[in-house]
């Protein structure tokens, strides 16, 4: 049986994961603790990935990624290859799509976090910047956990638009989900039985620590 | 010199209005019914909310001034503030809190020592009791050597014995540090037995006359002429307050 389809979205997981909570984490501190124009519509663009389906997402970043949208042109101006069809596209795509979901959980950490904890730092003398580093992070280190393993888990199951955005490439775009529709479609139900019976169990496993992260306080206060 | 204050804000009842000076090694209480605006003057002292107009300066820098449009964040101004019930970080032990913002490590084991809570300094804030925590946010407020102290009602989540042993300690460490301290509270009493000026407080205004009538009334019965009231607060505390009831002729009746 071929593995590379679970290697594949085990690295997309872990990547897009990685890049998301370095992303997400100032941009959950800033809508959970300063007022600016547009916010509202910030928040709801950010969120928009969860309600659009799939392929019309995936049809947007085609067009946006593909050789003559902007950001397919400035990407091949610099690494001199295509974005599309290619695993950095399904990573960019991934981000895209998960951004809710690691925003989510994070905002939920940070809106418990006492003020008056921030305050107290602030009078202490420590910048917003060192505030958020030495008292936000360590005191919703539970959100943080939350936000990573939903991404994590929720990019293990992504399918409509790595499909429309990365196609179906072995050893490049062709991750788990889409190899089980392929095997599938090709009448192949024992090996798609098999990677299924991986994914379900990993994914579940994964969900009982986001519930056990996102129920206790760290601190026991 | 020391810390002049001259501010006003509209709050959504009444609007803060008050004038005061607080010199280095004095302390000040602002006593009143909750809801009189005294920690709104206060987090103004500290920068965490501005003022709508008027002026703070400590020592000739000034830290707040409406017509220049100066508004110095909360990192600038280097105070202590303890908070109404001990805001100390839940992720670090006791030692870690005091030395979140000190100057030196020698500094944060001499204040853990003086507090008595030296024994405790790998606790988190969950394992200590209510006293305990509130002496470990005093001695964070002290390790950064502030250049003025603020409290908020900091004895007001303690039982009674921790708060009569809590005063103790803090009319000790008025000894050894000399800044303003303005102390912020809704007892009279502990105002009294820590303060060198009192300025009772109500809807945003410093109301000396109201206060004491009200307090004499409940404490000795006496009537609400002048002299009684005078006699009546004297005998009652026994000491000479002469700051408290010279400004008692001066001050309108405004309640």
């Amino acid at each position: 049986m071929d593995l590379m389809p679970l290697y594949l979205s085990i690295k997309l997981a872990i990547v897009s994961t990685i890049i998301l909570i370095v992303l997400s984490a100032p941009l959950a501190y800033l809508l959970v603790y300063f007022r600016f124009r547009g916010k509202s519509f910030l928040e709801a663009l950010l969120n928009l990935p969860m309600v659009l389906p799939p392929t019309v997402l995936g049809f947007y970043l085609l067009v946006v990624m593909g050789p003559k949208g902007a950001l397919g042109r400035l990407w091949e101006a610099i690494t001199a290859s295509p974005l599309v069809f290619t695993f950095a596209g399904i990573v960019f795509a991934s981000i895209v799509y998960s951004f809710p979901f690691a925003i989510q959980p994070m905002k939920t950490a940070f809106e418990k976090i006492d003020r008056r904890l921030l305050e107290s730092s602030y009078v202490l003398g420590l910048s917003p910047l060192a505030t958020f580093f030495k008292v936000i992070v360590p005191n919703a280190l539970g959100g943080v956990a939350a936000s990573a393993i939903l991404v994590f888990v929720h990019t293990m199951g992504e399918f409509g638009v790595i499909l429309m955005v990365g196609g179906s490439i072995p050893g490049e775009t062709r991750v788990a989900s889409i190899a089980i529709y392929e095997a599938v479609e090709a009448l192949n139900y024992r090996e798609a039985g098999i990677m299924c019976l991986i994914l379900v169990p990993i994914s579940y496993v994964f969900l009982l620590i986001i519930n056990r992260l996102t129920r206790s306080n760290l601190y026991g206060s | 010199m020391g810390l002049k204050i001259k501010i006003t804000k509209k709050l959504p009842h009444f609007e803060v209005d008050v004038a005061f000076t607080c010199d280095d090694g004095k302390v000040l209480a602002l006593v009143g019914p909750s809801g009189a605006g005294k920690t709104t003057i206060i987090r103004m002292i500290a920068g965490l909310e501005r003022p709508d107009g008027g002026t703070i300066s400590y020592n000739g820098e000034v830290w707040f001034d409406s017509e220049k449009g100066i508004l110095l964040p909360p990192q600038e101004r280097s105070l202590g503030f303890v908070f109404q019930d001990y805001t100390l970080f839940p992720h670090l032990s006791v030692f870690k809190n005091v030395a979140f913002a000190a100057q030196s490590k020698e500094e944060v084991i001499r204040l853990l020592k003086l507090f008595d809570i030296w024994h405790l300094k790998d606790r988190k804030q969950h394992e200590i009791s209510g006293g305990e925590r509130q002496r470990c946010a005093i001695c964070q407020a002290l390790a950064r050597r502030p250049r003025i102290l603020l409290l908020d009602e900091p004895f007001s989540a303690l039982d009674a014995n921790t708060r009569r042993n809590m005063r103790d300690e803090l009319k000790n460490l008025r000894k050894q540090v000399s800044i303003p301290i303005i102390h912020v509270t809704h007892d009279i009493d502990e105002a009294l037995f820590l303060a060198d000026d009192v300025l009772p407080m109500v809807n945003g205004k410093i109301v000396r006359k109201w206060m004491l009538q009200f307090m004499l009334k409940e404490r000795t019965g006496m009537g609400t002429h002048d002299d009684d009231y005078k006699y009546g607060f004297t005998k009652y505390h026994g000491f000479d307050r002469s700051v408290l009831y010279d400004s008692m002729e001066i001050e309108k009746w405004r309640m």
